[in-house]
This record gives C-alpha cells, sequence and structure tokens, in this order.
C-alpha cells in the first residue's frame, strides 16, 4: 500500500520526493479516518441515547438505519454503505497508526534513562495502547452486538434493545463498556485537538487553544454520553 | 554545592556507553551549567581521567551548539539553552542525571556530543530561497506587512539545537522543519518554491530517521526559543496544499 | 536605539607635536623591513576605484570555473557568503568550520544591526558620508580605497538579505526600519530584533546549503584547519594551495588542495581569554598562515565592549555582551567611599555616588565611546571602588542605574524597551535589574587587527585570501557599531567573488601531488605538533594555561598599555609559554574527538600571537582608537594620536621560530578625507 521510506540511510539526500509518501501524509489519512469515527459516535451515541424514550423508539431508530432510503436504495443499504466506509477507515487509521509507531520506535533505539514528559497531556501518551484497546472493544463490541449476537444473560438476541438492557445488567460487562469509554475519551480529547493540527487548521495561539477546548468538550460528551445508558440500565432506571 | 552527576560516557560512535557517577563540590549558583562541567572536568584532567566531551561555543544561548538531556528535560528545568542554564536552579545535595539528545538521527559521537547532520541536509532540500548573490532586486521593491515580517522574524529564532527532537516521545523534528517552513512561507520573496519546498524537506526529515509528529507538543515545552506548535500546523497545511497541486 | 552623539571634530594643533624623535620602545623586539603599499587599488577618483578594479579584474569563463577549485575556512558571514557566491558562479568550494553546522559561526552572535547607505530615511546619508563615518570611527588608521568600497556595496547587501529572507525588522507600511547605532547621527542600521547577526547568518548559511544540494560546495563541518599548504609552482612563485585539516571527530589528518585558499576564521579575542568570543574562536588558521608568510597587521588594535555584564568567579569562561543601548537611559556611578563598594547600593546616598562620565564628560556623560567609557570603569575599579564580588581581589564592576529611569519612563517603559535585556541579565546573575542597580564592565568584543591583505583582499602568499574578521583591512584602530557584519558580507558576496576571479584566470594551476615536498611536510608538522600536545605529560591543563595568558593580555595589553607594562608582559608570556610546552597535560588520543587537543593547538598559537600583539602594541607609541598608550594622551587624559609617525598599518612578518618578527611599513594616505583629532569634552 503507501510506502514511507524508513531508514537513516546517513548523508544521502532524497531526490524525486513525492508528498504521498510522507510521514505526514499518513497523519492527514489518520486525521480524515478520524474524522469519519468522530462522525460516527457521534450518530451511534445519539441513537444509544433514544434507549431512554423506551424500548420501541430505540429499536425504531436501528430499523431506521435500515429503512432509511428504500426504495432507492435496497433495505439495509445505508448501513452497508457506513460498514464499508468505517471498516475501510478503520484500516487505514489503523495502518497509519502502526507505520509511524513503528517509525517513532525507530527513531529513538535507546530510551532516557530519565524522562519528564513537560507539555504533553496524558491522553496524547495513551494514544496508541489506548488505540489498541478500543480495537479490540471494536471487535468484542461487534461480536457482542451485530456479528455474534452473543447476550450474556443468555436472553434473546433478536431484538436491540432487549439485548442491550440485558448485556448492561451485567455488572462486569458494564465496567468493561465504561473502560472502553474513558479510553475512546482520552483518545478523543488528543484526537481532535490533533487532527485540526493535522489538518493545518490551528495556525494562530488562539485557534489553537479552541481546538483544544472543544476537543475536550466534546471527547466528554462523547464518552459520557455512551456511559449513560450502560450506568442507567445497571442502575435499574432503563428496563426493559 | 554539592552535587552527584550521573552523566552518559561513550568513547565514540562505535563503542556501546554507559551511566557513570561523578561528584562536585565547590559549585556556585553563578556557574552556568557547562562551567560547573568544566570544573567537574578539570577535576578529572586533574586525577588523570578523560575529561568529558560536551558541545558548546557561544555560550550566549544562540549559537545552538550546546544541549544536554538533564533531569529527563532538554535543556534543563528552565526555557533556555544548556549554556544559559545556571546552577542557582539546583539545590545542594542534588543528582542530575546527563544525557545526550537521543534520537537515530542524532547519532552519539562522544560521550554527551551527537551529530545533528540531519538539519543541514533538511536545510539542503529547500529551507532558502533560491536568489542568486547579485540578482536581487532594490529591497524596498517589495513590501512585507510588518505582521508577516514580525511572525516571519519570531521563527526564524530557531537556533537548530535539536532539544525539539531530543524531547519529543516520537523523535520527530517537525518543530523545527515547521520552524523553517514558516518563516519562508510568510514572506513574498518565499511563495515560488513554497510547493517544492515543504514537499522536500519532509522527506529527507523522514529518510534521516526522524519520527512522525503526533502533535503531543513536548518539542514546543522544550524550545529555548519558544517556536510555537503552530508552526507544525502550518508545515501540515503546506504539504497538504502541496499535494492539492499535485507533488 | 542607540543615539550616541556625533563625534565633535576639531583640527587639534597637538597632532603636529612631534614626539621625543627616537623613541622606538619596541626597538629590541623587531627587525625592521621594507615599506609595502597596496598596489591593487586603482588611482583615481576614490568613487571609481572600485568599479575600474572590478572592470581590470579578468574574467574566467563559465566552462573553466568548474576546473577551478577554492578552499574557504570559515562559515561566518565572511566565509558562508564567499562559498555560496562562488558556488553559484560555478567553481568548485570546499567550505570548513570546526563547528557542527555551518551556521553556528560566531557572527550568530551579533545583536545591534548592519550599516547600510540607503538613505531611506532621507536623513543626510549617503555612501560617502557611511565612508567618512568609518574612517573617522577608525580613527584614521584604515585604508581610505577599502573603506569607501564597504560602503559602496553595503546597499547591495541589504537587497540580497532581504530577496533571501532575512526578516529585518519593518515599519507598519511594510518598509524597512532603521534605527540610528554607535554614534552617529543617521539611521542607517538595519536590524532583526537584538538577533541581527543571527538573521543575517542563516540567510548565508540557507544559500551555502543551496550549493550544497546543487553540488558545487562540499562541506567539512567538525573540521579545523591546522595548517595552509604553499607550495612552489615551477616559475619562482610560492602559492597557497590547500591546508590541512584535522576530523575532529576521527582525528584523521587530511589534505585539502585546491587552486586558492580562502581564510573567513573570524577574529581572535579569545587570547584574552575572557572576551564575547565563542568558545572556540581562534586565531590558529591566521596564525598558521603567518607563520608561513602572510603577514599579521595592526594586532594590538582590539576593541572593548563597556556594557557586558561582569566575572562573577573563578570559573567564569566567557562574557556576555548587552546591548549598547542600555548607556541611553542608564546611569553610570560607582561609589565615592571604597567603604561602600560592598554595600546594597539602594543604601548608599545620591551625595555618596559619583556619575563619574557625567562629572568628567558633561556634554556627552554616559554616552561617551566605547573605548572612553571602557577605560574610565578600569580607573574606577583599579582604584578600588569597583563593585559586585571580589576576582582575585578586586571587585570589577560598575553600576549602570535604572532608578531614574523607571521613576522618568515607569517600570512598563523601561520594560517595554529593555525588557529582553533586563530578563537576561537576571537569568546570568540571578539578580533583578528593576530592583537593584545592573552592574557592568567592560570586555574584549573585537579584533581591529588580522592578516594584512591588499585591495583584492589578498594576503602576502599569492592565491591566500582573507576575509571577514580575520583580515585588517576595513577598520582602521576601531570598528563602529554595526560595521563587522557588513564588512563580512561585503567581502563575501561583493568583493571577493569579484578579485579572487582576477587571480584564479592564470588558473588551473599545475597539479599538486599529495606526495609533494611541501605537502608532506606540512602534514608531518601538523602531526608532530599534535603528538607533542599528548606527550607532553606534564600536570597542568590546557585551560589554566589560557585563562592565565588571558590575564596577562588583559592587565598589559587590554584597555590601557604602558611601556613596563607590555615588557613584562611579553617576558611572562615567554616564561609561560616555555612552561605549557613542558608542563602541558593532555589526555585522551588523537584518533577521536579530544577537545583538550583541540584547545591545545589554539592555545599555542594563541601564545605566539599574545606576544606579537605586545610588541605591536609596544611600538605603537600613540593612543589611536581602541589602543591607548598611557605615554599617549593630552593633558586632561585623552587620546592622543601621532599621525606624523604612526599613520602607517603596521604589516609583521614572521622572522622564523625564536627570531624577531620584521615590520613592515604600509603608510596610509588620505586623499578624499582629511584628518582630524577627536574630542569628547
Ligand atoms: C557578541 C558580539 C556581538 C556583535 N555585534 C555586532 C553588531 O551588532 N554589528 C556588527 O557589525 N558586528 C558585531 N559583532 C562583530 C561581528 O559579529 C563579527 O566581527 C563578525 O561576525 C565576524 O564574522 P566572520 O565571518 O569574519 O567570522 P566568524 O563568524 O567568527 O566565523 C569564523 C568561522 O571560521 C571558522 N574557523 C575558525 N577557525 C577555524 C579553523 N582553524 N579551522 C576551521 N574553521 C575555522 C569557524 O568555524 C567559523 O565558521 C559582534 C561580535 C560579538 C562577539
Ligand atoms: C474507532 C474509534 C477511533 C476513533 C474515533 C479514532 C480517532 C482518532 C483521531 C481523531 C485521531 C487523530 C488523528 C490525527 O492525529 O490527526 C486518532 C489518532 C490516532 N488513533 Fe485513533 N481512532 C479510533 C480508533 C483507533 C484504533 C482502533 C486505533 C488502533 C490502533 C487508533 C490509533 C490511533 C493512533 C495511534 C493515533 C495517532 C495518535 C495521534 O494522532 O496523536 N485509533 N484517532
Ligand atoms: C455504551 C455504548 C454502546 C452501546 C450501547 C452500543 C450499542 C450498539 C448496538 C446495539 C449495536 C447494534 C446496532 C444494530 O445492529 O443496529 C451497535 C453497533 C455498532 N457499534 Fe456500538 N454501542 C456502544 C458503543 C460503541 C462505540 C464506542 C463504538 C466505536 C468506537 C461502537 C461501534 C459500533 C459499531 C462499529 C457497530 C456496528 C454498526 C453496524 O455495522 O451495524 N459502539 N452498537
Ligand atoms: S525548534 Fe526550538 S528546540 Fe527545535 S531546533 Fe529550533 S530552537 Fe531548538
Ligand atoms: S513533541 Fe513530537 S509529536 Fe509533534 S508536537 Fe512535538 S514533534
Ligand atoms: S553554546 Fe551556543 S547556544 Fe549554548
Amino acid at each position: 500500500m503507501l510506502s514511507v521510506a524508513i531508514q537513516n540511510s546517513g548523508t544521502t539526500l532524497v531526490k524525486g520526493a513525492r508528498a504521498t509518501q510522507s510521514t505526514i501524509f499518513l497523519k492527514i489519512l489518520m486525521a480524515a479516518s478520524g474524522t469519519i469515527f468522530i462522525g460516527f459516535v457521534l450518530v451511534h451515541m445519539y441513537g444509544n441515547l433514544r434507549a431512554f424514550w423506551g424500548h420501541d423508539a430505540y429499536d425504531a431508530y436501528a430499523e431506521g438505519l435500515r429503512t432509511f432510503g428504500t426504495p432507492d436504495l435496497p433495505y439495509g443499504g445505508l448501513l452497508w454503505i457506513i460498514r464499508a466506509v468505517l471498516v475501510i477507515s478503520l484500516v487505514v487509521h489503523v495502518y497509519c497508526a502502526a507505520t509511524l509507531w513503528r517509525r517513532a520506535k525507530r527513531a529513538r533505539t535507546i530510551q532516557y534513562q530519565v524522562k519528564k514528559h513537560t507539555g504533553a497531556i496524558f491522553a496524547s501518551r495513551l494514544m496508541r495502547w489506548g488505540g489498541v484497546t478500543l480495537l479490540v472493544f471494536i471487535v468484542w463490541h461487534l461480536l457482542e452486538f451485530t456479528v455474534g449476537k452473543i447476550n450474556v444473560a443468555g436472553g434473546a438476541t433478536n431484538d436491540p434493545y432487549n439485548l442491550v438492557v440485558d448485556s448492561f445488567n451485567t455488572w462486569w460487562l458494564t465496567l468493561i463498556y465504561l473502560v472502553a469509554m474513558a479510553m475512546l475519551g482520552a483518545h478523543l480529547h488528543h484526537g481532535i485537538w490533533s487532527a485540526t493540527q493535522t489538518l493545518g487548521l490551528t495556525g494562530s495561539e488562539r485557534s489553537r487553544t479552541l481546538a483544544k477546548r472543544s476537543a475536550f468538550v466534546l471527547a466528554v460528551v462523547i464518552a459520557g454520553g455512551f456511559s449513560l445508558v450502560p450506568i442507567f440500565v445497571l442502575a435499574g432506571v432503563i428496563t426493559k | 554545592m554539592k552535587l552527584t552527576l550521573k552523566i552518559w560516557r561513550q568513547p565514540d560512535a562505535a563503542t556501546a556507553g554507559s551511566m557513570h557517577t561523578y561528584d562536585v563540590d565547590d559549585v556556585s549558583g553563578d556557574m552556568s551549567f557547562l562551567e560547573m562541567l568544566d570544573v567537574l572536568n578539570e577535576q578529572l584532567n586533574a586525577k588523570g581521567e578523560e575529561p568529558i566531551a560536551f558541545d558548546s561555543d557561544c555560550r550566549e544561548g544562540i549559537c545552538g551548539m550546546c544541549g544536554l538531556m538533564i533531569n529527563g528535560e532538554a535543556h534543563g528545568p528552565v526555557t533556555t539553552t544548556t549554556c544559559q542554564l545556571h546552577m542557582r536552579s539546583f539545590s545542594d545535595g542534588d543528582t542530575i542525571t546527563i544525557e545526550p539528545w537521543r534520537s537515530t538521527a542524532f547519532p552519539v559521537v562522544k560521550d554527551l556530543v551527537v551529530d545533528r547532520g540531519a538539519f543541514d541536509r533538511i536545510i539542503q532540500q529547500g529551507g532558502y530561497i533560491s536568489v542568486n548573490t547579485g540578482s536581487a532586486p532594490e529591497a524596498h521593491s517589495v513590501q512585507v506587512p510588518k505582521e508577516a515580517a514580525d511572525r516571519a522574524f519570531d521563527v526564524a529564532t530557531c537556533i537548530g539545537c535539536g532539544a525539539c527532537v531530543a524531547a519529543c516521545p516520537n523523535g520527530s523534528a517537525s518543530l523545527f522543519m515547521g520552524a523553517k517552513i514558516t518563516h519562508l512561507g510568510e514572506l513574498p520573496q518565499g511563495q515560488a518554491e513554497r510547493d517544492s519546498r515543504v514537499v522536500n524537506m519532509v522527506a529527507q526529515h523522514d529518510h534521516e530517521g526522524f519520527g512522525g509528529c503526533t502533535n503531543i507538543g513536548e518539542c514546543t515545552a522544550a524550545c529555548p526559543k519558544e517556536i510555537p506548535l503552530d508552526v507544525i500546523s502550518q508545515l501540515n497545511r503546506d504539504l497538504r496544499t502541496a499535494i492539492k497541486h499535485g507533488h | 536605539m542607540t543615539d550616541m552623539p556625533d563625534t565633535t571634530l576639531t583640527s587639534h594643533p597637538s597632532i603636529d607635536v612631534p614626539l621625543e624623535v627616537d623613541t622606538d620602545d619596541a626597538v629590541d623586539y623587531y627587525t625592521p623591513g621594507a615599506p609595502i603599499s597596496d598596489t591593487k587599488a586603482p588611482d583615481g577618483p576614490i568613487d571609481q576605484r572600485w568599479s575600474t578594479r572590478k572592470f581590470e579584474a579578468r574574467l574566467v569563463n563559465p566552462a573553466n570555473r568548474r576546473k577551478l577549485s577554492v578552499i574557504i575556512v570559515g562559515t561566518g558571514l565572511a566565509g558562508a557568503s564567499a562559498a555560496a557566491t562562488l558556488g553559484e558562479a560555478g567553481y568548485v568550494v570546499k567550505s570548513f568550520c570546526y563547528q557542527d553546522s555551518p551556521r553556528r559561526a560566531h557572527s550568530i552572535a551579533a545583536q545591534g544591526g548592519i550599516n547600510a547607505a540607503k538613505n531611506y530615511k532621507e536623513d543626510g546619508d549617503s555612501v560617502h558620508r557611511l565612508f567618512y563615518d568609518t574612517v573617522k570611527g577608525g580613527d584614521y588608521r584604515s585604508r581610505e580605497s577599502n573603506v569607501y568600497r564597504l560602503a559602496e556595496v553595503s546597499t547591495n547587501i541589504i537587497d540580497q538579505c532581504v530577496a533571501q529572507g532575512v526578516p529585518f525588522a519593518r515599519e507598519y507600511g511594510g518598509l524597512l526600519d532603521n534605527r540610528s547605532f554607535g554614534g552617529v547621527q543617521v539611521s542607517r542600521t538595519f536590524y532583526a530584533r537584538g538577533q541581527t547577526g543571527q538573521q543575517l547568518l542563516i540567510g548565508a548559511y540557507q544559500a551555502l546549503e543551496r550549493q550544497v544540494h546543487a553540488g558545487t560546495v562540499e562541506t567539512f563541518t567538525r573540521h579545523e584547519m591546522l595548517e595552509v599548504i604553499v607550495v612552489d609552482d615551477g616559475a619562482g612563485q610560492s602559492r597557497a594551495r590547500g591546508i590541512i585539516a584535522r576530523d575532529m571527530v576521527t582525528g584523521e589528518i587530511q589534505t585539502h588542495l585546491a587552486d586558492v585558499v580562502v581564510l573567513a576564521s573570524g577574529g581572535y579575542g579569545n587570547v584574552f581569554y575572557l572576551s564575547t568570543n565563542a568558545m572556540g574562536c581562534n586565531v590558529t588558521a591566521a596564525w598558521r598562515a603567518h607563520r608561513k608568510g602572510a603577514y599579521m597587521a595592526n594586532p594590538c588594535y582590539t576593541q572593548i565592549h563597556p556594557t557586558c555584564i561582569p566575572v562573577s568567579g573563578a570559573h567564569q569562561s566567557k562574557l556576555t555582551l548587552m546591548s549598547e543601548s542600555l548607556r541611553n537611559d542608564g546611569r553610570i556611578w560607582v561609589p565615592k567611599n571604597k567603604a561602600d563598594c560592598a554595600k546594597d547600593p539602594r543604601e548608599i546616598p545620591e551625595a555618596d555616588r559619583d556619575y563619574y562620565l557625567e562629572r568628567i564628560y558633561p556634554s556627552f556623560g554616559n554616552l561617551v565611546p566605547r573605548d572612553i567609557a571602557s577605560r574610565a570603569a578600569k580607573y574606577q575599579c583599579d582604584d578600588g571602588r569597583g563593585v559586585g564580588p571580589e576576582v582575585d581581589g578586586v571587585r570589577r564592576g560598575v553600576y549602570l542605574d535604572f532608578a531614574d529611569a523607571i521613576g522618568r519612563l515607569g517600570q512598563e517603559a523601561v520594560e517595554e524597551k529593555y525588557g529582553n535585556l533586563f530578563d537576561m541579565y537576571a537569568r546570568i546573575t540571578g539578580e533583578n535589574p528593576y530592583e537593584v542597580p545592573m552592574r557592568i564592565y567592560p570586555a574584549v568584543h573585537y579584533v581591529m587587527g588580522g592578516l594584512w591583505v591588499d585591495y583584492d583582499l589578498q594576503s602576502s602568499i599569492p592565491g591566500l585570501f582573507v576575509t571577514g574578521e580575520a583580515n585588517f583591512s576595513d577598520h582602521g584602530a576601531n570598528r563602529l557599531g554595526a560595521s563587522a557584519l557588513m564588512q563580512g558580507l561585503a567581502d563575501g558576496y561583493f568583493v571577493l567573488p569579484h578579485t579572487i576571479r582576477d587571480y584564479l584566470a592564470d588558473g588551473p594551476f599545475e597539479k599538486v601531488e599529495e606526495t609533494h615536498p611541501a605537502v608532506v611536510a606540512a602534514r608531518e608538522s601538523v602531526e608532530k605538533r599534535i603528538e607533542h600536545f599528548l606527550t607532553v605529560g606534564g600536570t597542568r591543563s590546557v585551560d589554566s594555561y589560557h585563562r592565565e595568558l588571558g590575564h596577562i593580555m588583559w592587565e598589559y595589553c587590554g584597555m590601557e598599555r604602558t611601556e613596563d607594562g607590555l615588557k613584562k608582559a611579553i617576558e611572562e608570556i615567554r616564561s609561560l609559554k616555555d612552561e605549557f610546552n613542558r608542563n602541558l597535560k593532555v589526555l585522551g588520543s588523537a584518533d577521536s574527538l579530544n577537545q583538550s587537543l583541540e584547545k591545545a593547538g589554539r592555545v599555542a598559537d594563541f601564545f605566539e600571537l599574545g606576544e606579537l600583539m605586545c610588541i605591536d602594541a609596544l611600538n605603537r607609541r600613540e593612543s589611536c582608537g581602541g589602543h591607548f598608550r598611557a605615554e599617549s594622551q593630552t593633558d586632561d587624559g585623552e587620546a592622543l594620536r601621532h599621525d606624523d609617525q604612526y599613520a602607517y598599518a603596521a604589516a609583521w612578518e614572521f622572522g622564523g621560530e625564536g627570531e624577531k618578527p620584521i615590520l613592515h611599513k604600509e603608510d596610509l594616505v588620505y586623499t578624499a578625507i582629511e584628518m582630524k583629532q577627536r574630542s569628547y569634552k
């Protein structure tokens, strides 16, 4: 796919450089795919929150996703488009992350005995392992809710609302989700700011502060928004 | 003051190095950090031990030659160069860990001295405006808005010390590169080569083995000249524009 | 910024007062040589000489340039600009510096600005006025043709730098800003905040790196030139044909051969150990050339800057300059009573303070020229009224007080004007200058002396050209503020490229093999020297010798020089040098990075230079510019020049190991300007 020169070949000068073979291009791809994810999670979060409206509202939303655009699109058409975009984005995002990770490892092979992290927010150093955690979470999440339809409570799996309620009535599953949402929050806290910077939208002190603030707010809103349903299910507010 | 120093010693690039511990006393707060090392070196020389190699030249914070990792911070705890760090920033009895810049693109030459030739090679790839001597038009033929000139100056103050690379968890030289891209990109004279400049400089940067930037921001915190992070934003934007223009 | 008043000029009758005729203080120390003259400068009206020379200098056809090779030692303003320009022209250029990157040459430290006769302010400036100010500033000890040329090309420099992207300060309309600087009444100093040297050097460095990319220039960083190779060309002419350099990382001794060699190796102020120069500044390149036959001219002319941060202790490794502009608003004083020197200055009542500059020079006050301000401070401290910490039993510092200015303008206004200087002061001294007066003391800053060159910038060795601070040519006995940067870039961008082609038109010269006896001998002498330093096996470090040498130089060949002092200095230098050769201790090996070894070579050369500086100072029994002989002053203590006897440049030839140097005099002839004596009272 993409090949970014990774070498420290000393004194040679590069000839015939292409912008699309640079680390920055990888970053732009990450920012682009990340932005798609943000869009997705926002919509997904909205869908989830409909659980507060009750069983029917929630399922209607899931059904609505599938009937959207019919008859121009086949049943579930939009969903498949979304899925395709998401899968491609994920592959790109993860591929770029892995490549940059490998580069960074090679860029410093001897570590400092003592290193302070001045000027960095904690979330920024959590990006890579946080990303891996998110990947694992997504796999599990898809197995649970989409592909495998696992109901840990042993109940039916054909009704999304009931599946959700059953799942989060299980305390440890809720816990896993809350941890995952913390990770997501952290990833977005740095990721959103980072994407604006990568896309070159932060050309001044002011826009930089704005980007950092909005990143924080969005991260809290998304992580918090997702966490509400599991918490309220476990607390017994949302029931079948 | 009496201090304990843990210092990286390495005979040359090919031989592995290790940390050594030294004691120095009679350190006064008025000494610069490098003068403190001078004192240590005098003591070592007297004892028959080879002095510790470290780089410095101007010792007034402008040439960019000095640079040490001091207790995990590039140039130490104050926002300035190593040569302008004074011992009054430390207290009696402190233990100070001193290491060279760590970056694959900056191989260790000896002890605390590293090779920053990669920076020169990045500049060779376009960190200039192509104008031959004698072909320049009258200086007042092009006006440059004061804001642009000031901003160009602000980022042109980069001294090429490499602290940004040393501090960056990814070993990226984006701040250094961004400073040059922004300096030249702010000026009307720098427009003609804007696209090729960024593409070629970034390619050399990657080729040298520096890491990619993930916008962590430790570089700017370590930078003695306080080059702001928006130069990296500018760098990214210029690259994006170059892609748009088909480079 | 600095609005230092112009020197009032009066035709001073005492100029012609003859000295007691046969006072030649240095008679025992040198051998008289034949007078010399600069044969390359064309005659005719001064404003046409440079055009004439450019026209007469022969051309080299572009196809031949690829066959001609140039070695340039130094990447400061003078070296980098020359390398870039000659590279653009198509010559094969090798560029050397001892730092790890060309961008770190000490030109980077220049703060104030660069002069150019652009007359953008329409305040009466012109090429002629810049010429006039520079000759006058140099106390009529420079060559008028050179200075005129310098003023002439100054305007091109600004055009060139702007085109390269040097971010000079601008006005709101987008045009370049200027300020007046260093005692002149016109605004002709272009600046980039307090970092002009840095920005100019980065411009030249970038132009140089562009040529590296183009393949015309090859850079050798961390390479130190240790010898020049002079070869007889078969026709009885000896020519500089290359250098011996040491790769400072591997220790390899390398031979580099070329058709012509350019030295742009900067100044030697570090002979004083403590100076505002960088740690690595040295005389080695120039001194090695001197030993091979290049004349050293006016080595005693040293510029001492009054506003530096004083020495704080024996550990001090260098001194830091603070902009002279501070004298515009700060008031300089010392306690009247010695007993008060250790007191908190704020507790010393007004009545017990001596504002000595305001007292002695009522009309110029704190704004007297650099040398006068420096000397006055020295007198106060020698008199036991200095302030600050005692170093070696003496307090060397005077107060520079902003209390009045803060009272008058408010702290904010002072901060606005001098904030970064105050911060720098606070960082270095740990004191808050808004509350406690600053302490300042003079420090060596620049050397006007250097290798003798003709109008073409060629030394007395054919094929060896010298540019920038390393040559002696343009500043006479004193340099105006903001003129060194101008000279470095003038030499490198606009002068050398023209004059060197006249020399290269005779090339390519016969190929020299590495086995040529002169090459082998040069190489072996370098190897022997290195071997020597490593095997003395004594007990004292290089630094300790350097510090002691510096002390001698500063005491006796610093701000004020006397016959007795200089003679004493020569004795002390000789005996210290002797000890150096027997008792030096350099550890480590020759085949790796060895910073003590590098220093040993430089200090060894400083010993020889220091001695020659003292001899030159001894010979010149007059006071001019930065050179003040106590024996030559007016009744009220002002510098007194003797144009009848000393209106010459002293070009010293190396007399041989252990032999006396040979003095060649080059008479200074002024046709476009009249000599005058200065007065500041
Ligand atoms: C603190 C300070 C402030 C100043 N401010 C001003 C100012 O405001 N305006 C002004 O006009 N002037 C100023 N000056 C003076 C001016 O900066 C210098 O005179 C000028 O920059 C000298 O330039 P150069 O190119 O001749 O030498 P440098 O810039 O000193 O360069 C010397 C070069 O030679 C190389 N070199 C030396 N020896 C060897 C060797 N043996 N082998 C290999 N390479 C060698 C070095 O590596 C370096 O590249 C200031 C000077 C100082 C110290
Ligand atoms: C599906 C949810 C995910 C979202 C919403 C998301 C979002 C983002 C965003 C917006 C960025 C910033 C891009 C930029 O710096 O310009 C980013 C960066 C990153 N993401 Fe993700 N990502 C997700 C999943 C993952 C996964 C599964 C990984 C796993 C490997 C990952 C790893 C990274 C890494 C390493 C970065 C770069 C770090 C940085 O820019 O600071 N992400 N992500
Ligand atoms: C508490 C939080 C969450 C709940 C309750 C939840 C619930 C669900 C449910 C019920 C489905 C199935 C929808 C359907 O089939 O119609 C689903 C699908 C999905 N969820 Fe979540 N989800 C949560 C968080 C997340 C997060 C944080 C992500 C991503 C980072 C995510 C990514 C996905 C994906 C990719 C799908 C598959 C969409 C599809 O292709 O059908 N979910 N989720
Ligand atoms: S950007 Fe800052 S830290 Fe990096 S090289 Fe330049 S001055 Fe040093
Ligand atoms: S710390 Fe490194 S990741 Fe980027 S923002 Fe600075 S270069
Ligand atoms: S030695 Fe020049 S910046 Fe520190």
